[in-house]
């Protein structure tokens, strides 16, 4: 477990009367898709948020390549090289798809404050935003205003902008939300390809696209992890069947 | 990216204008018309700093004149007190109006969308009142400046011609400077932030030390048009950075359009070139319908300036400047 890349321990949010997080234990090793399932208000997107900055546990620790960053903000974490993507697709509608890619670079360059020279064709930026377009297989819409999209190009852009600035790990949060059958399987074979390249957390409710892809799936219902391990064994878990994936989805989870 | 467009043909024509008014002036003897011009070069300025806030960094700021006033005040203050040389006088003021942007911005910036917009008036409110009780200059009454700044006999000042082409060349380089701002890396922060706070923080980007350094910025500049301001009245006082005069910028921002560096300026130009005729063409109009003389409608010309904005407002979000390039951005 020393070699875990991100490691959570015991983090704990409640807001008001409701436990978000409960106590949760959680790590990413190198190498490794760690997903995340649990039914709807499992707090799932909650402890993506604690991950990635823009939530503070109420208590915990959250280590990210042995460092303590709990009380980091999350420019800072996204500079250690933790990128994430969104549940709720959060771009920036009024640009060009590639300059959403290039403002994903930007930070990797250091500072910003760079006021006078042309960010508009600066080979550094452009490059790098070029190639991650490429990889999710937006090249050709480089030009076109985000707000023009599709929704299934806006889940590809995402996922572009979180590969941007070549990241140390990357938090996925449902990047499957809201895609077609066709669209999902492209994602889960683009997904497998990234999972060569980084470690990756993975919250996900697509079950067949999370036991394709995962090497570890952790539970969680009510905030509180209820079972970890790899894909076979959540599959043959007696809580696990009945506090989320349900008998009517035997068939479909066991195939 | 084509060259030769309405848009740019009327920048240009616009930008010739501006630059001819003081020869027309003196050629023809109409010096009202190179007063007023000077006037609208200064608070182009202005709205153009404005605009680098508001339109690019979303920041609407409900306070901006404080600008105008604490560089009109610092020159002010100063020239009573015998310091006459714009190359202290010019530099303090900026000086002043980068520390009143720090520390208000500062502030300001923790809050969001009307909360903004609330506290950035409440600050200027405050220098206002500030100004109010100077005593020592003029409070209510304002303070009567009697030397306009020296640059030790290298530019006069006090030569209106000269003195016009410093505030045209002040415009031209403010424009210049919000330009590469709002192209370069620091500007697609600003614009990113914008857009999208949240996911510019989640990518790596603190925004908030960005949007502060910007918010200072345009307080300098607006802070270069108070000095300016000043000394074409060779007056300053409390009203130059009245909560109206704030929305008058915004206005002027507004109506030329947010979404372009060169907006604002039409957005002056048009805005006070209105405010000085429509009263004459009212009464000329109106006279001529009516057979009478229409002398007393010329105090409502604002009831005509009012629709007009809304117009622009509920049809070309993207003010003048989106009219003549035919996009209309909200």
């Amino acid at each position: 477990m020393a070699d875990a890349l991100l490691k959570v321990e015991g983090i704990s949010k409640r807001f008001g009367g409701v436990v978000a997080s409960d106590n949760i234990h959680i790590d990413v090793r190198p190498g490794e898709l760690h997903a995340i399932i649990g039914p709807n208000g499992a707090g799932k997107t909650t402890l993506i948020g604690q991950l990635a900055g823009e939530l503070a546990p109420d208590s915990g620790h959250i280590y990210f390549d042995g460092q303590d960053i709990t009380a980091q903000p999350a420019p800072v974490r996204a500079a250690l090289g933790l990128a994430r993507s969104f549940q709720i697709t959060s771009l920036f509608l009024d640009f060009k798809a590639l300059t959403n890619v290039v403002l994903a670079v930007q930070p990797n360059l250091g500072h910003s404050f760079h006021f006078w020279a042309d960010a508009r064709n600066e080979p550094a930026l452009i490059e790098p935003a070029l190639a991650a377009l490429k990889r999710v297989g937006l090249e050709h819409r480089a030009a076109v205003t985000v707000a023009n999209m599709s929704h299934g190009e806006h889940r590809q852009l995402e996922l572009a902008m979180a590969i941007a600035n070549r990241p140390r790990l990357l938090l996925l949060d449902e990047p499957m939300a809201g895609l077609g059958p066709e669209e999902s399987s492209r994602m889960v074979a683009m997904l497998r390809e990234l999972k060569r390249e980084y470690p990756i957390l993975l919250v996900e409710h697509d079950m067949e696209a999370v036991f394709a892809l995962a090497d570890r799936i952790t539970v969680l219902v009510y905030g509180r992890v209820i079972a970890s391990g790899d894909p076979a064994t959540i599959r043959a878990n007696a809580e696990v069947r009945d506090a989320y994936l349900g008998e009517q989805d035997e068939e479909f989870v066991d195939g | 990216m084509r060259f030769v467009t309405v848009r740019n043909i009327v920048v240009a024509a616009l930008l010739i204008f501006l630059a001819l008014v003081p020869i027309y002036s003196t050629m023809s003897g109409n010096m009202f018309l190179m007063t007023l011009f000077t006037r609208i070069v200064i608070l182009a300025i202005a709205a153009v700093s404005l605009n680098l806030i508001m339109g690019f960094g979303g920041m609407v700021s409900f306070g901006h004149a404080a600008y105008l006033g604490i560089g009109g005040y610092v020159f002010g203050s100063m020239a009573t007190e015998g310091i006459t040389s714009g190359f202290i006088q010019w530099p303090l003021a900026l000086a002043v109006c980068a520390l009143f942007a720090l520390i208000t911005g500062a502030l300001s910036l923790r809050t969001r969308g009307v909360y903004f917009i609330m506290i950035t008036l409440a600050f200027a409110q405050m220098i206002y009142y500030v100004a109010v009780s100077l005593d020592k200059y003029g409070g209510d009454d304002g303070l009567t400046i009697y030397t306009r700044s020296q640059f030790a006999g290298l530019i006069d000042l006090s030569n209106r011609v000269v003195f016009y082409y410093v505030c045209f060349a002040s415009l031209l380089g403010a424009i210049y400077l919000v330009w590469r701002i709002v192209n370069s890396r620091f500007g697609m922060v600003i614009q990113g932030a914008r857009s999208n706070d949240r996911r510019m923080q989640s990518i790596g980007f603190p925004t908030y030390r960005y949007r502060l350094t910007c918010f200072v910025i345009a307080g300098m500049m607006c802070g270069l048009a108070g000095v300016l301001l000043a000394n074409q009245a060779d007056f300053i006082s409390p009203a130059t950075m009245h909560w109206t005069r704030s929305g008058d910028l915004i206005v002027m921002a507004v109506l030329g359009g947010m979404g372009s560096v060169i907006g604002p300026v039409l957005g002056a130009v048009a805005l006070l070139v209105l405010e000085e005729t429509l009263p004459h063409i009212i009464s000329v109009i109106g006279g001529a319908l009516t057979g009478q003389s229409m002398a007393a409608a010329r105090e409502y010309w604002a009831l005509v300036l009012g629709p007009m904005l809304l117009l622009v407002v509920l049809f070309a979000r993207g003010g003048i400047d989106g009219i003549l390039t035919g996009r209309h951005r909200g």
